[in-house]
């Protein structure tokens, strides 16, 4: 048996690299992704809205542990050895994919339709009234609940500890087995979770507070 | 030879009927009111016009064009027409030279620096030479409407429509917008102005449309109009909108 000491909590916070790098690689895998769920989600195809509509249901009505063991399990039936890392990557990506889409769809329909009519009638094609009149506005709204759903994305890394992918969660579990201090190891995993969660809260909540400015059209009447 | 052509057009919102019909034609320079009651199928007749509503039935010629709903023909079309809403509807992230500029630079693809130039024109034209850096939201409406105005006219336009342009405005407000449409009229823009200003109507307008029931009640040259009109209906719509 080991003493919990200044070795085992370097352990948990070098394994703070691996908590970050799966946030990362959800947030702009999911980013990506969610950019694509929510323009289709706008497409004047009902079917392609449908669709997307369908993928949102199916990715948001399952567990995130369970689409981390899919990942995981799914690519060894055709052979395929998928490493922890990229099986839990691909896992956040989708669930974030999902969720992110759902919140940049609602923003992109914040938009009064009389910016895109407006916008349309000055001659300019689709993707420009998107790029220059639409986006830049839902960004505003969107900006506080996206840096909020990344506070969840930060603590959801920690699912993948289940697939013995050693993040700041397994390193803690590997650190209170060793130990037989669970206590100390995982309020030291805590403390690490809020450190970057909390930040990132306050910085929502501001942006949540920020005037909307120049976000909203002109009121009528 | 006409600017605008429109052939016996319907329109449908669902099962409800909104224009049963409607012809006219619009002469080069000529200034056009549109005048009716809400529901009427004044503002839809205008929408129609550079597609913003797509017609079920009929044909429209404005400024060279067929109408068309093919999107690059429908974007040739726009370039040549424009319009102004009742709402305004400056791009809010932008300054209101910014909101000028951006057609000329996407769509003309005039460089930055040409299209500074022209906006500060169009600005000026509308007497608002100096609020070129203003966001719409620093501006009173009228001053927003009056950008929405130079924002159109940037893309010089052949045709200008006006939707009920000074129905959200306060009526001291409403003295400025129109004093720049009775400019743009003065220098031989060819216009349509869906209005409830009638006196307005009466003073810019070479002719003016009654419209009741998605169709053309009346319509002639509008001092000849509003002395004697000739149907009832026009009688007591007059009464009532002019408060005799």
């Amino acid at each position: 048996m080991r003493e919990f000491g200044n070795a085992e909590v370097l352990f948990i916070v070098f394994a703070l690299q691996w908590t970050l790098t799966l946030t990362a690689l959800a947030f702009f895998g999911g980013g990506i992704a969610g950019i694509a769920v929510a323009l289709l989600r706008i497409s004047r195809s009902r079917y392609i809205r449908l669709a997307v509509s369908g993928y949102i249901q199916v990715v948001q009505g399952t567990p995130l542990l369970v689409l981390m063991f899919l990942c995981y399990y799914a690519p060894s039936l055709f052979g395929i050895e998928l490493n922890a890392l990229f099986a839990a990557g691909i896992a956040l990506t989708l669930n974030a994919s999902a969720f992110l889409g759902a919140i940049w769809e609602s923003a992109l329909r914040a938009i009064p339709k009389a910016q895109w009519e407006s916008a349309e009638a000055l001659a300019l094609p689709q993707s420009k009234v998107l790029r220059f009149v639409i986006a830049p506005q839902a960004v505003r709204i969107a900006l506080p609940s996206t840096v909020g759903y990344l506070v969840q994305i930060v603590k959801e890394t920690s699912l993948a500890s289940i697939i013995g992918f050693v993040e700041i969660t397994r390193a803690g579990q590997l650190v209170s087995n060793a130990t037989f201090e669970p206590m100390k190891a995982y309020v030291c995993v805590a403390l690490l979770y809020f450190l970057i969660c909390f930040p990132l809260s306050r910085f929502s909540q501001w942006l949540e507070t920020r005037s909307p400015g120049r976000t909203k059209g002109p009121s009528r009447g | 030879m006409s600017v605008i052509q429109v052939e016996n057009i319907r329109k449908r919102f669902g099962s409800l009927e909104v224009l049963k019909g409607v012809s006219m034609s619009v002469e080069a320079g000529e200034v056009v009111a549109l005048i009716g009651r809400s529901g009427s199928g004044k503002s839809t007749l205008l929408r129609c016009l550079n597609g913003l509503e797509m017609i079920d039935e009929g044909a429209i010629a404005i400024a060279g064009h067929r109408m068309s709903y093919n999107a690059a023909e429908l974007r040739a079309l726009r370039r040549d027409v424009g319009i102004v809403f009742q709402g305004y509807n400056l791009f809010p992230h932008l300054t209101a030279g910014e909101n000028i500029m951006l057609a000329p630079v996407q769509v003309k693809r005039l460089s930055k620096s040409e299209a500074r130039i022209e906006a500060q024109r169009c600005l000026d034209l509308v007497g608002l030479g100096d609020r070129f850096d203003s966001y719409p939201d620093m501006l009173s409406g009228g001053q927003q409407q009056r950008v929405a105005i130079a924002r159109s006219l940037a893309m010089q336009p052949v045709v200008m429509l006006f939707d009920e342009v000074t129905s959200a405005l306060d009526p001291e407000l409403t003295e400025e917008v129109l004093a720049a449409i009775e400019d743009l009229a003065a220098q031989g823009m060819t216009m349509i102005l869906v209005t409830h200003e009638m006196r307005f109507a009466r003073r810019v307008a070479d002719r003016t449309i009654y419209m009741r029931d998605g169709i053309i009640h009346e319509q002639g040259p509008s001092d000849s109009l509003f002395a004697e009109p000739q149907t009832s209906e026009l009688r007591s719509f007059l009464k009532a909108e002019l408060g005799q």
